[in-house]
């Protein structure tokens, strides 16, 4: 069957077969293999996409499904000015070693900060904890986020937000 | 990596569509909601339906509202939108208590209702909520619509009364003056099924218990409600007596069996302390929603 899934942003379509899964969709027809594959029983999250903007287990969704909804995978958080601000926070704080969660955590933290850009610790973890890292603690992820909030874009900024630069 | 045998797909455009499907496809025909536990089974090859009717676009089955005296849920209200609802935590702050713990946000954000009641899972914990709430759930096909107890819906582990070619359209939750409700589960790691869990609700008047709801999950092949818990409690006072009389009916009730998430013993162990915690939490829940409806009968 004909799947057409909006993709960062632009149509995509591939034939591929009903029980088609859209980790797959992503990677092995579009070839975004950003968006990794792991454990396949929806528990590890390192395959966690944006669908219509919140994060999915994208081994756990059939492309079928998600035709006719929007996609974002790692692939398309950097923008025109640069990298996303979660990316550069993944850097500046060291928030990956092998980087095989890393993607899908990237994506959970841009969907939660689309939501709440200011959130606690806690609402950090919470965001978090249906992916696992085995190698970081998460301590360092957990700061990486906390490190994107305090630097929004500046197309994020709300008018009455000042503390991206002043941090 | 694991794929599910083939099948076709189709996708429903409205609940009178995904029925019409159901009955022209026949009994090889499944829905699917989130999909968060037929997808497992299907890779897993433990379910194998030839047709898969996708009703995610069904928007209509996605709400919440209080009407005829019963908070109605549509069978395609997500986790999430229960757990982040205020008028469900509001009338029922088990729903909040137990979808704090369901799974994690990304499963959250796809499973449903509908799908936790119709997988009927013994481990599910939704199950355990609407039994203890004694919900009524409606189930529609193509000659109209049937409105089951709760207590009347399973037939037994994953087998429910929805015929091959019915849906279960809304959960309908009696809203109740001065009562309180409140789930407890273990659970081995963040995001896991319950080793145990017990969901308990209570009404008050004049200080005694007036109505009780007591119902386990992941303590027997299906979830039921512990009646003769309930039944220790009517008519007396919230005390701890009391509510450990629930939980020892409520664990010698129960039917546990040995597992990687624990042993017999240790479960019928919990059934007895989740029970008297989740008493306990809803009992001064009721007991504040009592005050508050004092306060308000006073004013006006
Ligand atoms: C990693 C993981 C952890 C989980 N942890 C928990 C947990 O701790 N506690 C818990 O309770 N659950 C847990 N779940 C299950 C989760 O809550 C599922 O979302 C839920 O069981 C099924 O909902 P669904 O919408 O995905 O159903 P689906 O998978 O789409 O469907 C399940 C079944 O119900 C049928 N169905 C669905 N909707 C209808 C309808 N309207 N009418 C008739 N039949 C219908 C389908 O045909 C299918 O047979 C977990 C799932 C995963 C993947
Ligand atoms: S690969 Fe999807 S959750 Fe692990
Ligand atoms: S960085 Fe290796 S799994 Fe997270």
């Amino acid at each position: 069957m004909q799947v057409t899934i909006n993709v960062n942003g632009e149509d995509r379509s591939a034939d591929v077969e009903a029980r088609h899964l859209l980790v797959r969709f992503l990677r092995d027809d579009l070839g975004l293999t950003g968006t990794h594959w792991g454990c396949d029983t929806s528990n590890c999250g390192t395959c966690v996409v944006l669908m219509d903007g919140e994060p999915v287990k994208s081994c756990t969704v059939l492309a079928a499904m998600a035709a006719g909804h929007e996609v974002r995978t790692v692939e398309g958080l950097e923008g025109p000015d640069g990298l996303d601000p979660v990316q550069q926070g993944f850097i500046e704080k060291h928030g990956l070693q092998c980087g095989f969660c890393t993607p899908g955590m990237m994506m959970t933290a841009r969907a939660l900060l689309d939501r709440n850009p200011d959130p606690s610790e806690d609402e950090i973890r919470e965001a978090i904890s249906g992916q696992l890292c085995r190698c970081t603690g998460y301590l360092n992820i957990v700061r990486a986020v906390q490190w994107a909030a305090q630097h929004p874009a500046e197309a994020e900024q709300a008018p009455a937000q000042t503390a991206g630069s002043a941090a | 990596m694991q794929v599910p045998a083939a099948f076709e797909y189709r996708r429903a455009s409205s609940v009178e569509d995904a029925l019409a499907l159901l009955e022209s496809l026949g009994e090889e025909a499944r829905v699917v909601a989130g999909g968060h536990s037929l997808l497992p089974m299907m890779k897993l090859r433990l379910a194998r339906p030839e047709y898969l009717i996708d009703i995610n676009d069904l928007s209509d089955l996605d709400y919440l509202r209080v009407e005829g005296g019963e908070l109605r849920v549509g069978a395609l209200t997500r986790h999430r939108s229960l757990l982040e609802s205020e008028l469900v935590f509001r009338h029922f702050p088990i729903f909040h208590d137990a979808e704090r713990v369901i799974a994690d946000p990304p499963v959250r954000n796809r499973g449903t209702i509908g799908g936790s009641l119709c997988q009927a899972d013994p481990s599910e914990d939704l199950s355990a909520v609407c039994a203890a709430l004694r919900a009524a759930l409606v189930v529609r096909g193509r000659n109209g619509t049937r409105v089951i107890p709760m207590a009347e819906f399973y037939r037994g582990p994953y087998e429910t009364e929805v015929g091959p070619a019915e849906m279960l359209v809304e959960i309908r939750l009696p809203l109740v003056a001065n009562a309180g409700s409140a789930y407890e589960k273990v659970e081995r790691k963040a995001g896991d099924w319950a080793v145990a869990a017990s969901g308990a609700a209570v009404a008050l008047e004049g200080g005694r218990i007036t109505q009780a709801g007591i119902a386990l999950a992941a303590l027997g092949a299906a979830t039921v409600n512990s009646v003769r818990a309930e039944q220790a409690l009517l008519g007396r006072e919230p005390t701890e007596e009391a509510f450990a009389a629930a939980g020892r009916s409520a664990a010698e009730d129960c039917d546990p069996v040995t597992d990687g998430r624990g042993s017999a013993e240790y479960k019928r162990h919990l059934a007895d302390e989740l029970t008297r915690r989740a008493l306990r939490r809803a009992a001064d829940r009721a007991a504040v929603a009592a005050l508050a409806a004092g306060a308000a009968g006073e004013d006006g």
